[in-house]
């Protein structure tokens, strides 16, 4: 094996009392791709902005080629042949393609040196197959062009370790393909990655190597990563092992929500072209899609924030004449927002506050204009017993709680009054294994309950898991629907990117 | 109102369309790059007051009119690094910083001139910047004379325009100077100091207000009065957004405002009498307000515009 590029030795960071890492090594070769998995709070976030200079470790080195260096800042990680694709790009949308690469460049006799500049950037392209429209503004560009802008920009800048950051949480299968393969150019070309994931079988296939991190500390070393079996990687990362909830056969009744032709027009995102689709009691139907195919769209239709210019939908049989969060929650829809934070609930205010804030004015909390302080507090904590809600008391600040938490308590609240339909938006996004686990449970509940449920996600491999049928948007359309029985995620993804149709399962 | 259009293209009219727009001119640039950089600074109306009065100040000490030029602009390049200490170091609030400077700057100059001149009947003035024909150019039938045979001042407000553009938009400082309005986490994580490109941009900006003030109480007036900005500074703060943030749009947005103030003096001047001459005055401001809500409802500002920057820490 050659020499470490660079080696990261006993570092240990620590946030107030909470230890982010603790005494992790960890080194790349050149050439090397590294996988560095781990749960949400696991680290590895923490690690690898150590490594870029954002924080300083308390304590432990880091020697690159052998020489111990100290980074205190993004600059001396440059300079130090160190690259990060951050998960949220780091890019400025109206500025120009080549723009966002020179900046920080110096020019040439106090100029831009625009034609310096378009050779590097040709020569990338050829050499790993990235090719970008230099005069583009970044706005124009796909999120995974904007990705391919971020490596190149790195490679621009002569970076010898290209750090990424859950690269494959916003692209769409096709395109995971066409990043795994510049990156195993690039390692061809003795670059060395670090590739940061929380999905197994990536890290399967694209790593040589793989480092688990739990709770801040190295978990285990897998060297293998391609022959150890996703199971095993799981159990270091959890600790324990998981066991993907059964879900059992169904048998759906009529349908509980319809909709037929739905059509909008808005003046900020993607728009809805006449979508229609069913979810039957008992059933769970999922939303696949690469992010803004209309998907933010269609939830703000079915919850009644959004109304449509054209079709008609209905809830438990009823035709919904007036769409408005209130209208549609009365005849039977419950709704988890996408964004805990900032639709879900009020952060700054008393978790009991959240917990009735869709129902603040119906009789179980107000009467005659009032609340009813007792009934909010009683109904809060009955669901923070009944959800295992990890929380000092109902009126704890709502921000305080973690992710989980929040979720379950989102949850809690619209299961308290048995919805007949459920909308929910990345129901997991940024939770850990065990709460997924939960979130998911609860799903399988009420589907058997005879709730019809709708999922929108990003994560195919939960869609699969839980779905009785999964329908594709693309472009404000429902591209096809599944019979999960028949969806793979090759299947999913080929519908994802517009190509092909599939028929109607429906 | 064909009398009024035969004095549209009279000589001295295009003239005073140039004078009218060069303070605007030399403002909004300032505001512009300040703004560009993801900084308002509503300092603008007062540090053009402080910097004409210590421009006129210096120069009636003095005697040199340059001297008081570079007071002017030391004057307000100080004022905006005052502004950026508060809202790029601290990360203040900028709308409320900027007011705190020009209700503070304002003071200020009021102050100093009655420590300086006493209270006085008639206010001092001062030989101030003399007409400046340039060979040749000047004798272009028309645009000669209104253009070429110009302040000295004028001169430099035309070349700043494609001296602006030509830094904004070509110097790796420009390019920092977007990136850390649109986005400082890029410009941080590719190394460029954020702080450090506001503060230049502020303080750069600053100067530009001041070299705005000078003009109006050394070359437009050759005296300082209380009214000598009158509302100018905030006109620039409207004309960076008509200019969509461009140093030729907003240049144009000057010269298209000037226009039609010279426009409402002629008329102040013409047949109109019997109009209240505070109508005319009016006029364009309502332009202004007409002209926004036409032109640049799609006008988008700078991303990171109000948006104090700090590394992010947990």
């Amino acid at each position: 094996m050659p020499a470490p590029l660079i080696e990261m030795r006993g570092i240990t960071k620590s946030f107030g009392a909470v230890k982010a890492n603790e005494a992790v090594d960890l080194s790349v070769a050149p050439g090397e791709i590294l996988g560095l998995l781990g749960e949400n709070g696991a680290g590895k976030t923490t690690l690898m902005n150590v490594l870029f200079g954002a924080y300083a470790p308390d304590a432990g080195e880091i020697l690159i080629q052998g020489q111990p260096v100290r980074i205190n800042s993004s600059a001396d990680a440059l300079a130090a042949g160190i690259g990060m694709v951050h998960q949220h790009f780091h890019l400025a949308p109206r500025l120009s393609v080549l723009e966002n690469l020179l900046i920080g460049i110096p020019g040439k006799s106090g100029r831009i040196d625009r034609v310096g500049g378009l050779a590097r950037l040709a020569e990338i392209g050829r050499e790993h197959g990235l090719t970008l429209d230099p005069d583009l503004p970044v706005s124009a560009l796909s999120v995974g062009e904007q990705q391919r802008l971020e490596i190149v920009k790195a490679l621009f800048r002569g970076a010898r370790l290209l750090i990424l950051d859950e690269p494959t949480a916003v692209l769409a299968p096709t395109e995971v393909d066409g990043l795994f393969a510049a990156l195993r150019s690039m390692a061809a070309q003795g670059l060395g990655i670090i590739f940061i994931s929380h999905k197994l079988n990536e890290v399967r296939a694209l790593t040589h190597r793989c480092v688990v991190l739990r709770h801040g500390r190295v978990a285990g070393r897998v060297d293998t990563p391609a022959t150890t079996t996703s199971s095993e990687m799981a159990q270091l990362m959890c600790g324990h092992e998981i066991v993907p909830p059964a879900r059992g056969p169904s048998t759906p009744g009529a349908a509980v929500l319809t909709l037929d032709g739905i059509s909008t027009s808005g003046h900020s995102g993607t728009v809805l072209r006449g979508v229609s689709l069913a979810v039957r009691a008992g059933e769970i139907l999922g939303i696949a899609g690469v992010s803004g195919n209309g998907q933010r769209a269609l939830a703000d239709v079915i919850s009644g924030v959004l109304v449509p210019g054209a079709g008609q939908m209905t809830i438990a049989g009823r035709a919904v004449s007036r769409f408005s969060p209130r209208g549609v929650q009365a005849l039977g829809l419950g709704r988890i927002p996408e964004d805990r934070m900032t639709t879900g609930l009020v952060t700054n205010l008393p978790l009991a506050d959240s917990m009735v804030l869709p129902r603040i004015g119906t009789e179980a909390f107000s009467r005659k204009g009032l609340l009813k302080p007792d009934a909010i507090r009683a109904f809060t904590e009955e669901q923070i017993k009944a959800y295992d809600i990890r929380c000092p008391g109902p009126m704890t600040r709502a921000g305080a709680l973690s992710g989980g938490n929040l979720q379950k308590a989102l949850l809690a609240r619209e299961l308290a009054f048995d919805p007949k339909v459920l909308i929910v938006s990345q129901p997991t996004r940024g939770l850990d294994i065990g709460a997924a686990r939960f979130i998911h449970e609860k799903f399988l509940d009420m589907r058997a309950r005879g709730c019809g449920i709708i999922v929108i996600g990003e994560d195919l491999e939960e869609l699969l898991m839980l779905c009785d049928r999964i329908a594709v948007m693309y472009e404000g359309r429902i591209a096809g629907t599944l019979d999960s029985a028949d969806a793979t995620v090759a299947r999913l993804g080929l519908l994802m990117t517009g190509a092909g149709q599939a028929e109607e399962a429906a | 109102m064909s009398a009024l259009f035969e004095q549209i293209f009279q000589v001295g009219f295009l003239a005073a369309i140039i004078r009218i727009a060069t303070p605007l001119a030399f403002a909004t640039l300032g505001e512009m790059f300040s703004e560009r950089a993801g900084v308002l600074n509503l300092g603008i109306e007062g540090i053009m007051l402080l910097s004409a009065m210590t421009g006129f100040t210096a120069t009636s000490l003095s005697g040199s009119l340059w001297l008081g030029v570079l007071v002017a602009m030391l004057t307000g390049a100080l004022m905006g690094a005052l502004h950026a200490l508060f809202t790029v170091a601290l990360g203040l609030s900028q709308h409320v910083c900027g007011i705190g400077v020009t209700l503070f700057s304002s003071g200020l100059a009021y102050f100093l001139y009655r420590l300086i001149f006493g209270q006085q009947s008639v206010p001092p003035s001062i030989k101030g910047f003399q007409t400046l024909p340039i060979p040749v150019l000047s004798d272009i039938p028309v645009l000669g004379p209104a253009v070429f045979n110009q302040f000295s001042l004028v001169y430099m407000a035309i070349i700043a325009i494609p001296l602006a553009a030509f830094v904004l938009y070509r110097t790796p400082w420009g390019l920092s100077v977007r990136m850390v309005g649109e986005n400082p986490r890029a410009a941080d994580s590719a190394g460029v100091g954020v702080i450090a490109t506001r503060f230049q941009a502020v303080i750069l900006g600053g100067a530009l207000m001041g070299l705005a003030g000078a003009f109006l109480s050394m070359a437009q007036f050759n005296a300082f009065t209380f009214g000598v900005v009158s509302g100018r500074g905030w006109v620039a703060i409207a004309l960076v957004v008509f200019g969509r943030w461009d140093p030729w749009r907003s240049a144009g947005a000057a010269l298209l405002f000037a226009f039609v103030d010279a426009l409402q003096l002629r008329m102040q001047a013409s047949g109109l009498g019997h109009i209240p001459y505070e109508a005319f005055l009016m006029l364009p401001f309502i332009f202004t307000i007409v002209a926004m809500a036409v032109m640049s409802r799609n006008a988008v500002a700078p991303s990171a515009l109000l948006k104090p920057f700090r590394r992010e820490e947990r």
